[in-house]
């Protein structure tokens, strides 16, 4: 007979789970109700006198023009990061997939921009596109391009969108080629007697093999949009000219960090949170079905 | 990064503490700023000589990033109880520190109550009037000042032709239009554009910016920087950037280089860049009064300063505070403040300052080192031109940059941008007044 081991059955279980529940509780959970609460309250930059407000902050929110621009900025920005991030990543990928010889070099290169922090990928960009002294403007310069992104707006949201999505390629890059690499062989060589060109086998057989690594990119690469590009804004543009490149997390530090208010600043994080699990409760009930696993 | 930054940063403040309690029996003092490079060495200098001019005091100086960030870093510490002896903040954080009456320690009444002797008239009234109370009681102690003048290069205006160096808006048009004709690409650029196109166009030509006194006398204000003469003039720089005359190139100092590679003639913007343009700039340059507008005033008022004081903070030892108000008085001494003059080109913060400066010759070695003075000292001081004081300023001077911003790009008049600015920072300054009650 084998022997059992008894356990106390009532308190082990919250005990296994207890070190999760806690990093959740201290790194989630009270943070999020702090700001829950400083979002109902005005406050002095030393926290000496404070009002409880109820909504106002809230309501002023919603009555400030720039920030309801603010969000369909935001939008724009991260439809745009994710997508040239996905799309140029998933190209690379197929092609890297392909290769036979120096396979691992080209690998490694590519994934080599992950590894640079957002701050430095913000500086690299600003030196290839200052006005003044960058190189790739000469080049504009010469195609009759007046490119001046501290003053033009859309150059500048064009310029951080490219440097975003740059630096986010890397990362998708390594997903994609990894589930490409899983596709079992057979299936592709099967297809290739059965007389389908390179195209229709991505098309029909690698593409939708791959869904789930696309849905799982899609997830992360939108939150990374909505939240990692701070750095890059800051490095960059500061949310300039006029603020043509201030998304909502830039204004939530902005706000809190530069301009001390913290209520209005608490307020828009509160926001923000509730737009990101939207989102997530979206992704996760319309186009999780669609993904085959 | 921000948050992580804040917390090292409160981490080893606190373990230097600790460290210094436990190593020996002086009383140290934290003082945190936010000069780096060059201007931090100087800043480590003076402790160092303090140090080591006595022994009951040390001063730690402590470099916490930027003016913002080292604002936000001593808030943050106050709230969480572990604030520095000293911090350095910058001249707009001046109203939410003066409203923050349970966490600063005025410095009038800090020497008041060590019984050491503070003679007010002993500084240059252009520097000290921005950091006064109405009645003339001083709240934190002026350390880097500057003021915006006009930079030239000597070597364009005689390609150019150009003899006199322009003194009114009028004849930096045509200054401009002979640096274009002679191949310069730009006339002239500026930086720190709220500061020097707004704030201190205004007080050069008597102009206030915001009633009660630019708001010294209240909280209860409001903007009037949009007025026609402030209107005018940037709708008339918008319309020269048509023909080249004037080029923007980015906030704060950004538009630097611009002027330093020779793509612009000209350049408005702080007496501090002396070093720099120094350091970098290939030709030979000069510095002048800014452009008058005569359309406005018949003459010049003078120009408000910008930079830097250093305050005092509470809930510190009693014995800290004897040491503070040695420190502030050894730093405000001709030998200490002439040294960092002459180092930095900010001005000095006393007369006799100024006045050793002119004794060693250094205004004729260095000619147009003075000329920041010249425009501080030119007249007393209106309410008009003392400097301004507004709740929430950080932030409105950056609502003022997106909107002039606005009129460069060709997205708003000059005279739309300005209502707007004025609009939006008037519902910040009551938002100041909601919160300091």
């Amino acid at each position: 007979m084998l022997k059992r081991v008894h356990f106390n059955t009532k308190l082990l279980p919250f005990l296994l789970v207890a070190p999760q529940i806690i990093i959740t509780l201290v790194f989630f959970f009270w943070p999020a109700s702090q700001a829950l609460f400083q979002s109902l309250r005005i406050e002095d930059a030393f926290g000496l006198s404070s009002q409880f407000v109820w909504f106002d902050n809230f309501k002023e929110l919603i009555a400030d023009p720039n920030y309801l621009e603010a969000f369909s900025r935001t939008a724009e920005f991260s439809i745009l990061v994710a997508a040239i991030a996905m799309l140029s990543a998933l190209l690379l990928a197929a092609m890297a997939d392909r290769i036979v010889k120096g396979a691992l070099a080209y690998r490694t290169m590519l994934i080599w921009p992950y590894a640079i922090a957002p701050v430095i990928a913000g500086a690299l960009w600003v030196f290839m596109f200052d006005p003044t002294l960058g190189i790739f403007v000469y080049a504009l310069d010469a195609l009759g391009i007046d490119w001046n992104y501290k003053l033009n707006g859309g150059q500048a949201m064009t310029l951080v969108i490219l440097a975003a999505a740059w630096k986010q390629i890397a990362y998708n890059f390594l997903f994609f080629v990894a589930a490409m690499q899983s596709i079992p062989k057979s299936l592709i060589e099967a297809a290739a007697i059965d007389g389908a060109g390179p195209w229709r086998r991505f098309w029909t057989i690698v593409l939708p093999l791959i869904s789930p690594t696309t849905f799982f990119l899609l997830v992360v690469n939108v939150v990374y949009a909505f939240f990692d590009t701070f750095g890059i804004i800051d490095s960059m543009t500061q949310g300039g000219p006029a603020s043509n490149t201030e998304i909502l997390v830039y204004k939530v530090y902005y706000d809190g960090f530069v301009g001390l208010d913290l209520g209005s600043s608490a307020a828009q994080s509160v926001i923000l949170m509730a737009i990101v699990i939207a989102l997530t409760v979206v992704q996760f009930r319309y186009i999780e079905r669609k993904v085959d696993y | 990064m921000k948050l992580t930054n804040i917390i090292a940063g409160a981490l080893t403040a606190t373990a230097m503490t600790g460290l210094a309690l436990s190593a020996q029996a002086t009383t140290t003092i934290q003082w945190w700023h936010a000069m780096g490079g060059a201007n931090g060495e100087r800043v480590n200098k003076i402790a160092a000589d303090f140090n080591a001019s006595q022994s009951e005091y040390k001063v730690v100086p402590t470099n916490k990033g930027n003016y913002t960030e080292t604002m936000t870093a001593a808030v943050a510490a106050f709230r969480a109880n572990k604030q520095p002896d000293l911090v350095q903040v910058f001249e707009v954080g001046t109203a939410t520190m003066m409203a923050a009456k349970g966490a600063v320690y005025p410095v009038y009444q800090l020497m008041k109550d060590e019984g050491e002797s503070f003679d007010i008239n002993a500084y240059l009234p252009a520097v000290v009037s921005y950091y006064e109370t109405t009645d003339g009681k001083l709240l934190s102690m002026p350390f880097n000042s500057s003021t915006p003048v006009l930079w030239y290069n000597k070597d364009a205006f005689k390609k150019a032709g150009i003899t006199k160096v322009p003194a009114t808006w009028d004849e930096m048009k045509t200054a401009s239009e002979k640096l274009v004709a002679s191949g310069t690409k730009c006339g002239f650029t500026f930086g720190w554009q709220s500061w020097v196109m707004v704030e201190n166009y205004s007080a050069w030509n008597n102009l206030p910016i915001g009633t009660e006194q630019n708001g010294f006398a209240g909280l209860d204000t409001k903007f009037t920087f949009n007025n026609d003469a402030v209107k005018n003039r940037l709708q008339s720089i918008y319309d020269w950037s048509k023909d080249g005359l004037f080029k923007y190139g980015g906030r704060r100092g950004d538009s630097l280089s611009m002027f330093t590679n020779g793509e612009c003639g000209m350049w408005l913007n702080s007496s501090a860049y002396y070093g720099s343009i120094k350091s970098q700039a290939k030709f030979d340059f000069g510095q002048a009064l800014l452009p008058l507008d005569s359309e406005v005033a018949k003459a010049p008022q003078n120009s408000i300063i910008g930079g830097a004081t250093l305050w005092v903070l509470k809930g510190k030892p009693k014995e800290n505070y004897k040491g503070v108000a040695l420190f502030l008085k050894y730093l405000s001494s001709p030998k200490v403040q002439a040294w960092w003059h002459q180092e930095t080109g900010y001005v000095p913060i006393t007369t006799a300052a100024y006045e050793l400066s002119k004794k060693q010759g250094f205004y004729k070695t260095n000619p147009g080192t003075d000329t920041a003075i010249k425009e501080l000292s030119l007249n007393a001081p209106t309410p008009n031109s003392r400097g301004l004081r507004f709740g929430n300023f950080v932030q409105i001077r950056d609502i003022i940059n997106e909107e002039m911003e606005n009129i460069w790009a060709g997205k708003k008049t000059a005279s739309q941008a300005m209502d707007d600015a004025a609009a939006r920072g008037d519902k910040l300054l009551r938002k100041f007044q909601k919160a300091n009650k």
